[in-house]
């Protein structure tokens, strides 16, 4: 891993990338790791592209600057493609994961990237079997850690256990459902 | 001693302190980006975690003087705040710190309106900063957690009013990893509530807040303006202790790699965290740049800062808030002024960076060396007073 | 020789409870009220209306007025049912 490293979320307002980026953060943060997640903060409305961000390093983070050049970018929602540049800053080693249905390739072509490695996970397709609803940010926390391979499968769904029980008491079935999905994110994600 | 590793934003962090604290009473009004501070102290006080009476006032001007009362009353009290909340409450500051009651703020650093804005810069607490009230700024989430716990301490002990602040969203809503003590731990180290006097003490009792005309009220302010000078040894008492009991020590100021630096940045909040990464990476290079990162503001730590500067040959101040005409913006003024006095008169320069949450990059602090290097080998200094990161 | 800042107690505290006792204010007046005993009935009114509790009582009767901090605003007078207390200026007899 590099001294530092970074992810950049790009979702819709109300679609979960600052809790996927706090989520994945805490995570990281219980195997050990120094960890920042921030989301960036302007006029909130519903549906609006939004950003939100993690740095994760074995040593202390002492830059508090917001980040320009992640290491991977994750697309929540697959309409944000056509509408903002979800590659901007990422270099060309870097990752790029999506939520869609196509594969890697396809979206190669269709946006004409070049270089990156594109990653796509179907994540709508798979929260609403596992968790009954229109929910792609934990899903994508499975493909995420499969991608880069920065975190523990086993140790993420403990510590997603550990969190939503605390959260959902007394509706096992949601967190069930959000542990599944990203049990089968990890499994699904389509890789170059 | 166990120590819980969490993630938490710094509100988060300044809200864990407040319920380890468990004050007497909690007066607010919130406000963007401090919000989620009395927010989530609410629901520690429905939860029955904390013993405190929550009062939310119709207004910051309102909160504070409930605050003022409640302390009058001999209370622990903090409440929180940012921006222009900050300034709605300023002549409130003056008469907490007149009547010298040990009221803590958490503070949000934020802008001041206009134009309007949500984001950090530090001008809120730097117009409050000859208000009589102790000013600590934080560079992450746990300074911003232990400074709250001190400040407490500091408060009861200086009998003044103590701000603790934090930068906006930078560190408010950036969740990071934070030690946390025991509660036990927390409140052995605070110790009993210590008041200057009590209002509710029926048997010895005291008017307060009498009109104070031209033949005492400078007295009583230059009693106060002596309790700025010896909270100094209690700042630094106090955060020797808690390195001593909790393994980080605390002083005025942080020095990193100052002691060979020719080249110096000085900054507050969050910045520092960034300059760091910068000294690391110019160090690598073999340049000989360090930061000094101020902790406390008020009391002003002028001979300490005097002495840890005198030796470098160019200084650049980093300042998140303009002095509006003034030569250079505050924390410019005050170490210029301090170095007048040493014979070695380093150079010093300001830049006024970040405003209304503009934010800065390793680039630009690494500019801001080259430019220290520069003026060294040319012996001039091209500006005084510098922008940094605005479009021209 | 008032106290210096050093003895001065914390926080602008006023210790003494009561202590504007010892601020006669009597100096303030320029008129007097007299109170014409012969027509007193002791109704009391002027030791209520008085701003400055400067109507002196005793066992339920008028007695006098407290000169050290009467301000001579008249309102005794005025309210008095019998006309029994009347304003004489300060400067009488001068």
């Amino acid at each position: 891993m590099k001294e530092i490293f970074e992810i950049r979320w790009h979702g819709r307002g109300g679609q979960g990338a600052k809790t996927a980026a706090l989520l994945f953060g805490d995570a990281a943060l219980s195997t050990g790791k120094y960890i920042q997640a921030f989301p960036e903060y302007g006029p909130e409305r519903m549906g609006a592209p939004v950003q939100s961000f993690d740095r994760l390093s074995d040593k202390p983070i002492t830059i508090h600057s917001g980040i320009t050049n992640p290491d991977i970018v994750v697309v929540l929602d697959p309409t944000l493609m056509k509408t903002i540049d979800v590659t901007d800053g990422l270099p060309d080693d870097g990752y790029l994961l999506i939520n869609t249905h196509k594969s890697p390739e396809e979206i190669r072509k269709e946006f004409n990237i070049k270089g990156k490695k594109i990653a796509t996970c179907d994540a709508y397709k798979i929260s609403e079997e596992t968790i009954g609803k229109k929910i792609p940010n934990t899903p994508m926390l499975g493909a995420l850690i499969k991608v880069t391979g920065i975190l523990d499968l086993n140790q993420m769904l403990k510590d997603t256990e550990k969190k939503m029980k605390k959260k959902f008491t007394g509706r096992p079935e949601i967190v069930k459902g959000n542990l599944e999905s990203i049990k089968m994110a990890y499994e699904e994600v389509k890789q170059e | 001693m166990e120590k819980i590793i969490m993630a938490k934003t710094g509100n988060e962090s300044m809200a864990e302190a407040m319920r380890q604290i468990n004050p007497d009473v909690v007066a607010a009004y919130p406000i963007t980006p401090a919000t989620e501070v009395v927010q989530i102290f609410s629901s520690f006080v429905a939860d029955g975690l904390v013993d405190t009476e929550l009062v939310l006032a119709e207004s910051e001007h309102s909160a504070l003087s409930a605050c003022v009362g409640a302390a009058a009353a001999g209370g622990r009290v903090m409440t929180s705040t940012a921006s222009q909340g900050l300034a709605l409450m300023h002549e409130v500051l003056f008469i907490a710190a007149g009547l010298r009651l040990p009221i803590v703020i958490c503070e949000v650093n934020r802008s001041l309106s206009g134009p309007i804005n949500i984001h950090c810069d530090h001008s809120d607490t730097m117009a409050s900063r000859d208000s009589g009230w102790i000013q600590i700024y934080s560079e992450n989430s746990q300074e911003a957690y232990d400074n709250t716990i001190q400040a407490m301490k500091i408060a009861e002990k200086a009998f003044l009013p103590a701000i603790v602040s934090v930068d906006a969203f930078i560190i408010s809503h950036s969740m990071e990893r934070l030690e946390v003590l025991p509660d036990n731990e927390v409140q052995k180290f605070i110790g009993e509530h210590k008041k200057p006097y009590d209002l509710l003490d029926v048997d010895n009792p005291i008017t307060l807040g009498g009109l104070d005309l031209q033949d005492f009220f400078f007295e009583h302010k230059r009693g106060e303006i002596e309790a700025m000078k010896e909270a100094k040894p209690i700042i630094i008492e106090v955060g020797k202790e808690y390195g001593e009991k909790f393994g980080t020590t605390y002083g005025f100021f942080e020095e990193y790699m100052m002691e060979d630096a020719d080249f110096a940045i000085i900054a507050l909040g969050s910045t520092a965290g960034t300059t760091k990464v910068v000294v690391d990476s110019l160090r690598k290079k073999g340049m000989k740049v360090g930061l000094f990162k101020i902790r406390v503001f008020r009391p002003f730590p002028f001979e300490e800062i005097k002495k840890a500067l005198e030796h470098i040959k160019v200084i650049a101040v980093l300042d998140r808030v303009d002095g509006m005409s003034s030569f250079g913006s505050p924390v410019f003024h005050e170490i210029r002024s301090c170095l007048y006095e040493s014979e070695t008169k380093p150079v010093i320069t300001n830049y006024i960076y970040g405003l209304g949450g503009r934010d800065i990059f390793p680039k630009e602090i690494e500019g801001v060396y080259k430019e220290l290097e520069e003026i060294a080998e040319k012996g001039k200094v091209k500006n005084l007073i510098n922008y940094l990161g605005v479009r021209e | 020789m008032k106290k210096g800042w050093k003895e001065l107690p914390i926080g602008t505290q006023i210790t003494k409870p009561g202590s504007s006792e010892e601020f006669k204010t009597g100096d303030w007046r320029t008129e007097k009220p007299v109170i014409d005993f012969d027509n007193c009935i002791h109704c009391l009114i002027c030791w209520v209306y008085c701003p400055d509790s400067s109507v002196n009582v005793s066992d339920g009767k008028v007695t006098g007025i407290d000169y050290d901090f009467c301000k001579g605003c008249g309102i005794c007078a005025e309210e008095c049912p019998k006309d029994a207390i009347s304003m004489h200026s300060e400067a009488e007899g001068e």
